[in-house]
């Protein structure tokens, strides 16, 4: 029910607006669920709205164990 | 638990415990599939889909009604792709289009605002589905298209919430579930509460689980976990992305736009309170009341069991029309019409494991 | 030309449409410095070999994207589908829908970029046809090539000839064109830094031409996608194939978006690559003769053909774990869920 993938703040536009890049791409999206969000936050972005902030260094101790598997395969 | 993914693959292979896991949300149910770990579950844990999938609860006679309004000329229906292959008792969006209505899919709820300022003559109608991740989006698009004075756009809300789902689907003494992979999304709206609130009343272990290979592998594992210790109690998985409390602004933008009405799940019958429409402050938005939609009965169709299926009471495999009447490419009922749905997902992992 | 759109009369067969054709068409099109005459057909002379035939429509919008255009995309769509077959690409005929009011500006550009494809792939396009339709009867403009190519001796690329134990190949990065597409799309506003990958693929039909019937089969995973053609490949042969999802490449930007957006990469439309089968004794060299060449410089071993099961794709997942693959059904769309 509810795809949602991270990108970085590199704008905040008005009327609670913001453009997001995720891995080059740039997304317009809004921000009216996540006033507080600012530039260089990672968010979640579902349906063209940021969600909530990731915290980073969550997100890459979760990468972590994806990347042990993959050189414990190698 | 253990840290390592591998490891961590090779406990869940090895695990004796007879069990069944529901994956609650239709994300969910698409991640395991893409991932492959159905394929590695031993044959006594079992993953059952969920009520979570807007694609497999919107009612036959929601769908029907909004098709029929699509055929209305002045009516541009704007969607989520999900729906578009759905089947109403007569056919699905994607049919409907092919025979001339102005069906438009986009990804952002927001698309409406330019589609309904570019087209004044016309009445632009959203057909509002998801859970409480995609209402607020919704919510937050009314009330923007208030500020802008936007008179020709109107949402058919079939929005549901997740706690009563699964407070009825615990309730019915025939269901056999005995922990959930909870919505992740969901969660980052509700916070942790509603599910911890389920867990003690209900006696279930429940974790709330992100949606990569690596975030499922440990929501199962700690599942299993709190199954064999005899615990029943809401964990968070998801903890990058979830904060405990949820997210008060979309909370608060849904109860300025919403609120809880009695909702027909399709296969589970009207459960009270669990879904939403627009309040007295909003209900100039509702498409149903703009055009005075009457919703017809829901149409049974003999020997579809999507209901059951649906609420962890069937497995796929046992529904009398799966595989011959009902396959992919010719769906009956919704969970075989998502690629990722239980039943198109088992279909396919059997004919691999024949 | 005094106008500056489409008029029907450009389609009639009088004046205006003789005009067209000679100041739009033929000037762009014909190799020769002396303009050919102009009949109802072509004769055209043809190197000895099996002769093979091809035709597409081109009907995508918009017409003008990063990394190309309609005329682009109808002259390499036909070039690509000769190549696979295993032939040498000679001559096009090229058919256009035009819709009344049609930018006369935008005509040309199409047109030019058509023969710079054509030159560029050492195809001359030889014949063609116009029809002018009411406005609102095609959406602007509609492109139709056929094509004509010739299969030099000791190649044959047909599903029939895969085997158990060949090797599946990829010549580069999947689902560039289908995001370039959907980014240029009205409504959700998304600028993107990949571009369509939208080529003539002449080049590696030549390169692999020395390795004779050791390649046994080539098809460009267009619409449905990488995914689609390794099932349609599948079915056809009569075995199953088998990928690993970390060997196909696929750009960051490409895998985000279509994360962003609910979709897959897999399913995505290529326009200038293909996929290779071939013995697994010449994988190896197959894959440095394509890696020379730019429009394959990414070339990858993704996987191989098995016996069982028949008829059906598996892909290796990221974990290491089996599942099918299936074709696409239905519309590839954005999805929430």
């Amino acid at each position: 029910m509810c795809l949602g993938v991270p990108g970085q703040i590199i704008e905040i536009q008005p009327d609670l607006g913001a453009v997001a890049d995720i891995d080059g791409n740039q997304v317009t999206i809004s921000v009216a669920l996540l006033p507080e969000v600012e530039i260089g936050d990672y968010v979640l972005i579902h349906a063209g709205f940021a969600m909530e902030i990731i915290d980073l260094q969550l997100a890459i101790e979760t990468k972590q164990l994806l990347q042990e598997f993959q050189e414990l395969n190698k | 638990m253990n840290s390592n993914v591998f490891q961590l693959m090779e406990q869940i292979k090895n695990e004796k415990i007879n069990c069944s896991l529901m994956e609650v949300c239709g994300t969910h149910t698409m991640a395991i599939a893409k991932s492959g770990i159905r394929g590695i579950l031993p044959d006594n844990i079992r993953l059952l889909t969920g009520p979570g999938c807007p694609v497999c609860v919107t009612s036959q006679a929601d769908i029907d009604a909004v098709i029929e309004l699509s055929c209305h000329p002045d009516v541009i229906l704007v969607t989520f792709g999900d729906m578009m292959r759905v089947p109403g008792s007569k056919g699905s969006l994607q049919e409907a289009r092919s025979q001339g209505a102005d069906i438009r899919i986009v990804y952002s709820p927001l698309e409406t605002l330019e589609i309904a300022s570019e087209n004044p003559q016309r009445q632009v109608v959203f057909l509002g589905i998801g859970f409480e991740t995609t209402a607020p989006t919704v919510a937050a698009t009314v009330q923007r298209a208030d500020q802008l004075k936007l008179k020709n756009l109107s949402v058919y809300s079939v929005h549901k919430l997740v706690p009563p789902v699964l407070r009825a689907i615990f309730t019915d003494k025939m269901v056999q579930v005995d922990g959930l992979i909870c919505p992740g999304h969901v969660s980052v709206v509700t916070g942790i509460y509603p599910f911890a609130e389920l867990a003690v009343q209900f006696q279930k272990p429940m974790v709330i689980t992100g949606f990569d290979p690596e975030d499922i592998l440990q929501g199962i594992a700690l599942l299993i976990g709190q199954l064999k210790s005899g615990e029943a109690k809401a964990e968070l998985q998801y903890r990058r992305a979830v904060r405990p409390e949820g997210n008060p602004t979309a909370r608060q933008l849904l109860t300025q736009v919403f609120e809880p009405v009695d909702a027909l799940w399709r296969g589970l019958g009207a459960i009270p309170a669990s879904g939403l429409n627009f309040n007295i402050h909003y209900r100039d938005y509702d498409a149903r009341r703009r055009f005075q939609i009457e919703v017809g009965n829901e149409t049974e169709i003999p020997g579809c069991s999507c209901g059951a299926v649906l609420s962890g009471k069937l497995e796929p495999d046992q529904c009398p029309l799966f595989g011959n009447a009902c396959t992919p490419i010719q769906p009956v009922g919704p969970c075989m019409v998502s690629q990722e749905g239980a039943c198109a997902a088992t279909y396919r992992y059997q004919l691999l494991r024949r | 030309m005094k106008h500056s759109h489409i008029l029907l009369a450009h389609g009639s067969g009088g004046r205006l449409s003789q005009q067209l054709i000679e100041e739009m068409f033929v000037s762009s099109f014909d190799k020769h410095a002396v303009p050919r005459e102009l009949n109802d057909g072509a004769v055209l002379a043809l190197p000895p070999g099996k002769v093979v035939m091809s035709t597409d429509s081109f009907v995508i919008s918009p017409l003008f994207f990063p990394g190309g255009d309609i005329g682009k995309l109808a002259v390499s769509g036909t070039v690509n589908d000769l190549v696979a077959c295993g032939s040498r690409p000679l001559y096009l005929s090229t058919a256009f829908i035009l819709e009344e009011g049609f930018s006369l500006d935008s005509l040309r550009r199409i047109v030019q970029s058509m023969a710079d494809t054509a030159r560029l792939a050492g195809v001359e396009l030889v014949t063609g046809d116009t029809k002018v339709v009411e406005k609102g009867s095609v959406d602007q403009i509609f492109i139709n090539t056929a094509g004509i190519g010739v299969v030099p001796d000791g190649v044959v690329y047909q599903p029939g000839r895969i085997n158990a134990g060949d090797r599946v190949l990829v010549t580069g990065t999947i689902g560039d064109h289908g995001l370039t597409i959907l980014a240029e799309r009205e409504g959700f506003k998304f600028n993107t830094p990949v571009t369509s990958d939208c080529a003539p693929l002449h080049e590696i039909g030549q390169s692999l031409q020395p390795f004779g019937e050791k390649v046994h089969c080539m098809r460009d995973p267009t619409r449905g996608g990488l995914a689609t053609v390794l099932n349609e490949l599948a079915v056809q042969a009569g075995l199953g194939i088998q990928v690993e999802e970390e060997r196909i490449p696929i750009l960051d930007a490409v895998r985000s978006a279509c994360n962003m957006l609910g979709m897959d990469p897999l399913y995505m439309a290529n326009e200038g690559k293909m996929v290779i089968i071939c013995e697994p004794g010449i994988s190896e060299k197959v894959l440095s003769t394509l890696r020379s060449i730019d429009v394959s410089k990414n070339a990858t071993d993704i996987g191989e053909v098995i016996s069982q099961p028949a008829g059906m794709v598996l892909i290796k997942t990221a974990l290491g774990i089996e599942r099918i693959l299936t074709a696409l059904e239905g519309e590839h769309v954005p999805r929430i869920c």
